[in-house]
């Protein structure tokens, strides 16, 4: 058990946790942030896509001791009142169907879009790969992002 | 407007005035007021219906709070089944908020998601409630004004009469609490709708995009300790001993314990909980036997081989009619076990206390799980209160609830508020899935018509519903017989989104592509004529509208330009019905380097009424792509009573860039009564990609997953 001091959506936090402790687990165990969601914990399907110093990253795969000094955002960082213009596309598009994904593939959208903000297509469909959809509302999310580079540019 | 006799009594139409605040809180059983029939879809004889409730409540200002009575699994119905009961209420929805239904009332009976019949049973008592309310804020007020209730209206939440008065049905509503429920109440003509039919999004959207706990997994209490559980790793196994000294040692656990075959690791975290588990030494002995998918497969063709059948629908004599028949064309399809894989693993929330048991958590049978855990736990039912919360997906596997069996199970040993967290591979491993099945279907052909069809099914532990034999094509056919057989296995199987239905739609809309090209009549007009046998049936027993489903086949034909698309593109089709619901779809492939890929699915629904096009739309796109990906890719296969997949790098879904990302929807234009729709638009969509993938290829595909298909996907890598 060790004490870690992290800066997540701007704030400062202090955690005792053990070294190996994904940031996932940090963020929804200890931190009451449960935006970020556990789906596989094998870095395979995105639910708990997070930024890290603005580049997408898989939380449940990344030990805390790994990101001291470093700046986390979390999808209830991203904006505030969701007012990010890729959370206003997805919601013009109306995109989720239960939504358990949906924080996932939004902050995979918006650390894409912030490196590539006039994709084309296909570029849209390989950036968004590694994220699962169960639901299956591919269509929007594909539609969302594309949304979203308009509404950026 | 036309006038409908209520069927909601005093009884089922409870009221309650002096809302702290002011207002009118209006209770509702709503499926007593509307008693639906048995879901067939699912086994859920054992639920009850009979204690539905939902809530609607006026304030003073003329707010309404609707809450939304069914489980939310991400099909829409927190949304829909509001936009109903707003519509007869004759409301704004700006002015509507949609709650969770049950969250704050301690009557724990609750109601169903299965079988997408939320929308189809909720359809005429969620108006008639909503009319209800309506007519009982216009008789109000036209008492307080001293005219007849005839000589008013009402608009968007507002009350006038003749003279040009008008009230707030917040003006009204204590008023309105005091008033005998009306018998005859008046339904909106379809006309006049001004909320359903509309694109309204989903009611959750603020929360979903900005990462608030809405989810079961997300349920926190004070004092709450995480358990992970550690389960037989094969089916046919039991637990004999473990050492959990290490585990007991390691940071943040608090207790391990055993409960029957089980071991539960409670921990302060979700990660603490699940490393220790990892560090448990058990030894499993052999209960039963343990199975292996090489061992169903020779069971199930066994089973097709053999005699030992029970017959669900026989007409006139198919024996005769093959014995007598020019050619007889004969397939066998089989299909895997799949996992359902909601993408929020199972959990739940428990806390048994000497008053009480508390449950909170995802799950689409309330009622039941509620019933079964008083029963485990010998507490009385009035003890126990249930929370839904929003469902990170469903698919069946929330039918269950194990997994709050677990959870209560646990709290009940330890005395702690308990949230039990399935690990991606214990939901994946500790599954109810969906079982292997085979078909074989043969046909006999005279004359060039089709004379016999005997559909013969071989099932891991349970066949077909006894519905499905009377879909298409039953009455189609004058010598028909369809015939089940099950293997009684130990793997724990259950319903899997269109149960049956999501594999029988791909053996019988492969087979009738294959028999039109057999018997050299277009794929399409195969099925068109073998539906005109069928109009004017007196047969009562048979499920579909051949008007209904030739009109989807038409839409279909005409909105994917079947037959006149481009060269390069190859078309399948596949028309189904299934859960009272009328689907066509026609998949487009184009071949890339040889392998086939989906440029556009259009699929054409008759569902009637379409409540909320915004979220049908999304339901049918969600719906065709997975049936499509499951096809292509889903498959768990177990060796020795073990799943040989339990993540998403051993196990495959269907991700973005292997969608077609055109999926385009066309609907009937219905005021037929809604239908289901969480589920119809998946069983056609493998057999329109298999039919496709014929015709771009050549080869028939007659086994999911199609991937592992050599010839057409080669060395593709799973």
């Amino acid at each position: 058990m060790s004490k870690f001091d992290v800066k997540i959506n701007g704030q400062s936090y202090s955690v005792e946790v053990s070294d190996d402790t994904p940031v996932l687990w940090v963020l929804r165990d200890h931190l009451n942030l449960l935006g970020t969601k556990y789906g596989c914990g094998i870095g395979q399907c995105g639910s708990c896509t997070i930024h890290i110093d603005g580049v997408s990253m898989k939380s449940c795969l990344l030990p805390i001791s790994q990101v001291l000094g470093r700046s986390i955002t979390t999808i209830e960082g991203l904006s505030d009142n969701g007012t990010h213009p890729v959370q206003e596309a997805w919601k013009e598009i109306d995109v989720p169907q239960c939504g358990y994904c949906q924080a996932g593939q939004i902050m995979t959208a918006t650390a894409f879009l912030d490196k590539n903000p006039n994709p084309s297509k296909n570029e849209i469909r390989e950036a968004m790969h590694g994220n699962i959809c169960r639901c299956a509302s591919y269509n929007r999310i594909e539609q969302a992002v594309a949304k979203a580079s308009e509404n950026l540019s | 407007m036309s006038k409908i006799k209520s069927t909601i009594d005093r009884r089922s139409f409870l009221k309650v005035s002096g809302l702290t605040g002011g207002g009118l809180i209006i209770g509702f059983n709503f499926f007593t007021a509307c008693k639906p029939e048995a879901v067939p879809a699912i086994d859920i004889s054992q639920l009850n219906f009979h204690d539905f409730n939902g809530f609607i409540k006026i304030a003073d200002n003329g707010m309404v709070t609707i809450f939304a009575p069914n489980p939310e699994i991400g099909q829409g119905v927190k949304t829909s089944m509001p936009m109903i009961i707003a519509e007869e209420l004759d409301v704004e929805w700006k002015n509507v908020f949609v709650v969770q239904g049950g969250l704050d009332t301690d009557v724990f009976e609750r109601q169903v998601a299965g079988g997408s019949q939320s929308i189809r049973h909720g359809w005429d008592p969620l108006r008639q409630t909503g009319a209800t309310a309506r007519q009982m804020l216009v008789n109000a007020a036209a008492a307080k004004w001293g005219v007849d209730a005839s000589e008013c209206t009402s608009e968007n939440g507002v009350i006038f009469n003749n003279k040009g008065e008008e009230l707030g049905y917040g003006d009204v509503v204590n008023e309105a609490a005091l008033l005998e429920v009306p018998k005859d109440v008046q339904l909106k003509d379809p006309k006049d709708y001004k909320i359903i039919g509309q694109n309204v999004k989903n009611v959750d959207i603020d929360k979903i995009i900005t990462g608030k706990p809405l989810f079961g997994i997300d349920y926190k209490r004070d004092g709450m300790v995480y358990a992970s559980v550690l389960r037989p790793p094969a089916f046919g196994q039991k637990l004999e001993s473990f050492d959990a000294s290490q585990a007991k040692a390691m940071e943040g656990v608090i207790e391990v314990f055993q409960f029957g075959d089980k071991v539960a690791v409670l921990a302060t975290s979700n990660w603490e909980a699940m490393r220790a588990k990892k560090t448990i030494k058990a030894n499993w002995i052999i209960d039963t036997n343990l199975e292996s998918t090489k061992d169903h497969d020779k069971i199930l063709l066994g089973l097709l081989n053999g005699k030992e059948f029970k017959t669900l629908r026989s007409d006139g004599n198919v024996k005769k009619a093959f014995a007598d028949a020019d050619q007889i064309l004969e397939r066998t399809y089989e299909s895997p076990f799949l996992p359902h894989n909601c993408l929020e693993p199972m959990n739940f929330f428990a806390n048994v206390t000497d008053e009480k048991v508390e449950l909170v958590g995802p799950i689409q049978t309330p009622k039941w799980t509620a019933d079964r855990i008083s029963k485990k736990l010998e507490r009385k039912i009035e003890d126990i209160t249930l929370e839904m919360t929003r469902m990170g997906g469903g698919f069946g596997r929330r039918l269950y609830g194990d997994f709050a069996l677990e959870a209560a199970e646990i709290s009940n040993i330890s005395r702690k508020p308990v949230q039990v967290v399935f690990s991606r591979e214990d939901d994946m491993a500790d599954g109810i899935y969906r079982m292997a099945i085979k078909y074989r279907i043969s046909a006999a052909i005279k004359n060039n018509k089709v004379v016999g069809y005997h559909l013969k099914e071989a099932a891991v532990n349970s066949g077909m519903y006894d519905l499905i034999p009377n879909f298409f094509p039953a009455g189609s056919i004058e010598n028909y017989q369809v015939d089940s057989a099950t293997y009684k296995s130990n793997i724990t199987t259950g319903a899997w989104r269109a149960p049956y239905t999501n594999f029988l739609s791909f053996a019988e809309q492969s087979f009738f592509d294959e028999l039109a090209e057999t018997m050299g009549i277009d794929r399409v007009q195969l099925r068109l004529d073998l539906l005109q046998n069928v109009k004017g049936t007196t047969d009562e027993k048979i499920q579909y509208s051949a008007e209904r489903m030739e009109a989807v086949i038409h839409k279909a034909v005409d909105k994917s330009n079947w037959g006149k698309v481009k060269e390069g593109v190859y078309q399948g089709f596949s028309a189904y019905y299934c859960h009272n619901t009328h689907v066509a779809e026609v998949v487009d492939v184009k071949l890339e380097s040889g392998v086939p890929v989906i440029e556009k699915v259009t699929c054409v629904i008759d569902c009637g009424v379409i409540v909320n096009p915004l979220g049908a739309l999304n339901q049918v796109e969600g719906g065709v792509i997975d049936g499509i990906g499951h096809a292509m890719y889903g498959n768990l296969d177990f060796k020795d009573g073990v799943p040989q997949s339990t993540n998403f790098d051993t196990y495959r879904l269907i991700r973005m860039k292997e969608t077609p990302s055109l999926v385009e929807t066309h609907f009937i234009e219905s005021d037929v009564a809604p239908t289901g729709l969480g589920e119809p638009a998946l069983p056609p969509a493998g057999a329109a990609l298999a039919n496709a993938i014929k015709a771009a290829t050549g080869v028939r595909l007659l086994k999911q997953p199609f991937i592992t298909n050599q010839e057409i996907f080669g060395l593709k890598k799973v």
